[in-house]
Order: structure tokens, then C-alpha cells, then sequence
């Protein structure tokens, strides 16, 4: 089964990591790269990706004509997803485990974070009988 | 293979020759791991030269020469550092050159490797991954690109099941009498995983992918011919074949599922189906009778009928009444209750479902609300239909099952 794991961070949080120490930015994402690394050595990794902040974020509708009509920067909005990994594991209680993981990475200091990531499955295309 | 520029006949016969090579080269070496990635080398070797240079005149031959000089190349460079080390003696003289090696071993040792790369010391994952590898004959990538996941990570399956397997030390013969029964049921679930794999991934825009469904049929059919007089193993390719006949009718225009009752009958594959019938009807008249070929028993049926209205529910109810005492698997119930509601009423088939309601195991399950959906709709409860419909589709996690769930829930609102 294969999950998408969404980590999701505040405008306050992002901000507040724009003055993480040098060491603080490499010892998590050492921790990060340790994670993918593993995921890979068990099977289980299928893709990661990071996403620009979230001051390069648009939102896009369809105006007339379906030209695109991009609105900027959301303050308002509370969330931002800031990064995604893709898992294939045989349990959902396997990618709770790992999302754990994923949350609660080294944070500024060496304190540990607790990162919300919001896990959901990934539709398959089948239908699951044979009958 | 993988570069795509050997013709489909020269494909099937790597894939043929794949674990009899694998077999010559365990024996020699007595090395699992190694000579199954000396072999997946060879193989990938005779699919880049083969298209450029002609194909050789002994093709088998020419894998084993080929993949034991990789063994002895990693032998004796192996060897070589151990020397440097230990100054060891001269353990390469054991080495024979390739040539005086009699690569006309007439033993086919596919059984052997089917029992070791299903062994159920190893996950569901792993036994898929190295059983499509070392005994399907499939590269790595092309094992990968079927599951949809990187190579690096399906690489990683099959050195974790290949580790399963030398840590356990399971040895390369075939299971003893005792363990056979067990051992058999292990492959046999391989198998039939491999083949839902791609029977239920068959919809949608991977038409690229490996069609793993193809694959499964293939090494159960070498299975069967290695082993004609075990009727499970004859149930379940009979049941692959049955059920991969419906393939081209399962789908519409626009990839919405087309469930049995409503299906093109006229689309199902008349080849498969004749196949299927003649392999139930052999191995039910040997006597034995085993889960698998129940399930193609009412596979059979299905297949019998010209039109969903002249299906024998009867008949089936009785095969499920049967397989309900071999397998403790909930579906199984929930096909037993359709079943029931075909034959007695939708009220009995619901009845049945409460029992499945107490029993935890499917709490939760998008099958359970669909079908309890159904039934209830048989039974004129279109409000309760409507609400099981919904329940289902916020279970499942399949995208085209979810859309029918939907349009179910429209067709029940539109009417009243």
C-alpha cells in the first residue's frame, strides 16, 4: 500500500526557521537524509520531494476563457505543505511509524520536533476481487 | 527485455531458460545470492548482443557459460583478496575453465527455486520481488516498473529476500514430504498475489507497465507441467485463466468498472475460458479438492452462463457452502452471502452480513458496505443502499471502485 506523507508547517514555524543555526539546518537534515536512506534499505522509499517556501506559493483558478488567474502570497492560510515522501509499506500502523519519524526530527538546539504529517493513502487503480 | 530490441519469442525464451541456467549455476557454486545475480547478468547480456550478433545455436548454453564466468571472475578476484590478506593457498585451482564445464545437465530445477523464493521465512514483498526475478527471469527494473516503485528500492527487496534466505538457511533441494503441503500453499499464494497484482492494476494509464497477470499465468502453467496431478495447483490456474478471460470486459470507455452482472459476455476471451473449463473439469475428476479450484469451480459457472440471468446461483451457493468450510477467509463470506441473496432473498444475505458484523474482522471494510449496499437495494431500501454506497466509497482505496460506488449513489438518487 502506498501512502503519501505530507509535512505540514505554520507561516510562524517557517518563519522561525529562516534563523535556524547552520549546525541546526545540517543535523536535521541529516536526520532527514538518514530516514530516506533506511526507507530505501527496507524496500519501502518510492519518492521525496522539498517545496519552495511558501512566499512562492500561487494559487491558481480558471478566469474567462480559462486563463489562468493567479492570486499571490495566502497569508491567511494557516498550513502549508512544505514537503512530501512517498512510502509503500504493508501496514498503515508501518506509515504512522514512519511519519513519527519524519516528525519528530532534531529541531533548533537539538530539541525534538513534533512536526504534524498528514498521512493518506494513495488511491490504487484496481478493484480488490477476482470474483 | 529492457532495451526493448529482442523480438517477443527471444523475450519468452530468456524468461524460459531463466531459472533452468539459475539451476546449473546454484549447483555449481552452491552460492544462491551470487549466482542469481550472475545469471540476472547474463541474462541482460544476451538481451543487449543477442539482437546485435544473432542469437547462439545452444542459447541455454550460452547463459550458463556466460553466468559462470561472472561466478568465477567474482571467485577469483574474491579469492585474490583474501590472499592478499591471508596469503592463502591455492584455492583457485578448484576453479575449472568455463569450457570443461558440462552445461548439458538435463535437470530442471525451476520446482527447487519456486519452493526457495516463496519460502515463507521471507515477506509477501520479497517472495514476489525474487520469485518474478530469479525464476520469471525479469530484470530488476522491469520488476520495479510493475510495482511502480524506484530500482534502487526494488533492488533492496530482493538482497533482503536473498539475505532471508541464506540467514535461514534453507537448503537448495526440494521440501520433505512433511513440509510439502505447507510449502506448496506458500508458492501457490505467490502466485496468485503476483497475479491480482496485475489483475487489479490492469485499469488505467500504466498500459506500459509488465503485465504481471501474463506473468503469473506463465510460471503457474510451468508449475502445472511440472507437477500435472496436484489439483491446486491445476484450481489455480484454471482460476487465473477464468478470471483473466473477463479482462477486456471489466472496463468501459472511460475506465469505469463494469461489474459481472453487467459485463459484455461476448468480450470475454473464449480461448482462456475453454482452457479453464477443461483444467477444473480434469483436476475436480482426480478427486481432491482444494480451495483454489472451488474458486475456479464458480468462476466456471459464471463463465457458463450466456447471460447473467442464466447464471446457476444454486450451484454456486453450494461451492461457497463448500469453500466456507476450508477457508476462514472473510471474503469468502461475503461472496457466500451474494450468493445467498441470489438463491433465497436479499434478507438472508443480510442476515449473513450481521454475522460479519460481529466478527470485527471487516469493520470498516468498503466490501462490506457494498455489499450490504447491494442486497439492501435488492431488498427495496433505497435510503439505506444510498448511505452503504457512501460508506463504501469513503473506504475504499481504489480510485476506480470509488467512482462506481458514486455513480451508484447517483443512480439510486436520480430514481427517487
Amino acid at each position: 500500500m502506498k501512502y503519501i506523507l505530507l509535512m505540514t508547517g505554520t507561516k510562524e514555524g517557517v518563519d522561525a526557521y529562516k534563523s535556524w543555526s547552520e549546525k541546526d539546518i545540517q543535523t536535521h537534515f541529516a536526520h532527514l537524509t538518514n530516514i530516506r536512506k533506511d526507507l530505501s534499505k527496507s524496500g519501502e522509499f518510492v519518492g521525496t520531494e522539498g517545496l519552495g517556501m511558501p512566499q512562492q506559493a500561487k494559487v491558481v483558478r480558471a478566469g474567462k476563457d480559462s486563463t489562468p488567474m493567479t492570486d499571490g502570497v495566502f497569508p491567511e492560510a494557516k498550513e502549508f505543505v512544505l514537503g512530501y515522501w512517498i512510502v509503500d509499506v504493508e501496514t498503515a500502523e508501518r506509515a504512522y511509524e514512519i511519519a513519527a519519524l519524519l516528525s519528530g526530527g532534531p529541531g533548533p538546539g537539538g530539541t525534538r520536533l513534533s512536526i504534524p504529517i498528514e498521512v493518506r493513502q494513495i488511491m490504487t487503480r484496481g478493484s480488490g476481487e477476482l470474483q | 527485455m529492457s532495451d526493448g530490441l529482442l523480438d517477443s519469442s527471444t523475450e519468452h525464451l530468456l524468461r524460459e531458460l531463466a531459472p533452468q541456467v539459475l539451476g546449473v549455476v546454484v549447483r555449481r557454486f552452491h552460492d544462491f545470492a551470487d549466482a542469481e545475480d550472475a545469471v540476472q547478468e547474463a541474462l541482460i547480456a544476451a538481451a543487449s548482443q543477442w539482437p546485435r550478433e544473432g542469437m547462439p545455436d545452444n542459447p541455454r548454453a550460452w547463459l550458463i557459460q556466460v553466468a559462470l564466468r561472472r561466478m568465477t571472475d567474482q571467485l577469483r578476484s574474491e579469492l585474490a583478496r583474501r590472499r592478499r590478506e591471508t596469503a592463502l593457498a591455492s584455492e583457485l585451482d578448484y576453479l575449472a575453465p568455463v569450457a570443461e564445464i558440462d552445461t548439458h545437465v538435463e535437470q530442471d530445477d525451476t520446482l527447487i527455486l519456486l519452493f526457495m523464493c516463496c519460502h515463507p521465512a521471507l515477506s509477501s514483498p520479497s517472495a514476489i520481488a525474487l520469485t518474478l526475478r530469479a525464476v520469471g527471469g525479469l530484470t530488476t527494473a522491469e520488476i520495479a516498473k510493475a510495482f511502480l516503485v524506484p530500482e534502487a528500492t526494488m533492488a533492496q527487496r530482493i538482497s533482503r529476500a536473498k539475505q532471508s534466505i541464506k540467514s535461514s538457511g534453507i537448503p537448495f533441494r526440494l521440501p520433505t514430504d512433511q513440509e510439502r503441503t505447507q510449502r506448496l500453499g506458500a508458492v501457490l499464494h505467490v502466485l496468485y498475489l503476483i497475479f491480482s497484482e496485475g489483475y487489479v492494476a490492469s485499469i488505467g494509464p500504466q498500459a506500459q507497465r509488465l503485465e504481471l497477470s501474463g506473468e503469473a499465468i506463465r510460471l503457474t502453467r510451468s508449475l502445472h507441467h511440472l507437477l500435472p496431478n496436484d489439483g491446486e495447483v491445476g484450481g489455480l490456474l484454471a482460476l487465473m485463466l477464468l478470471t483473466n478471460a473477463r479482462r477486456k470486459a471489466r472496463t468501459g470507455a472511460n475506465e469505469e468498472l463494469i461489474p459481472l452482472d453487467k459485463q459484455d459476455r461476448a468480450l470475454w476471451d473464449q480461448g482462456e475460458i475453454s482452457e479453464g473449463l477443461a483444467l477444473i473439469t480434469a483436476t475436480l475428476a482426480k478427486g481432491s479438492i482444494s480451495a483454489y479450484q472451488l474458486q475456479a469451480a464458480i468462476a466456471a459457472v459464471h463463465s457458463e452462463a450466456a447471460k447473467a440471468e442464466d447464471t446457476d446461483w444454486p450451484q454456486i451457493l453450494a461451492l461457497y457452502e463448500l469453500l466456507k468450510h476450508m477457508s476462514n477467509n472473510p471474503m469468502v463470506m461475503l461472496n457466500h452471502a451474494i450468493a445467498t441473496a441470489m438463491v433465497r432473498g436479499p434478507s438472508e444475505g443480510l442476515r449473513l452480513l450481521t454475522v460479519l458484523d460481529e466478527g470485527a474482522r471487516l469493520t470498516g471494510h468498503h466490501r462490506l458496505a457494498a455489499v450490504r449496499a447491494y442486497l439492501l437495494e435488492m431488498a427495496g431500501d433505497s435510503s439505506g443502499a444510498t448511505a452503504h454506497y457512501r460508506l463504501a466509497a469513503e473506504w475504499t482505496s481504489s480510485l476506480p471502485e470509488r467512482n462506481y460506488l458514486l455513480t451508484q449513489v447517483a443512480r439510486l438518487s436520480e430514481r427517487s
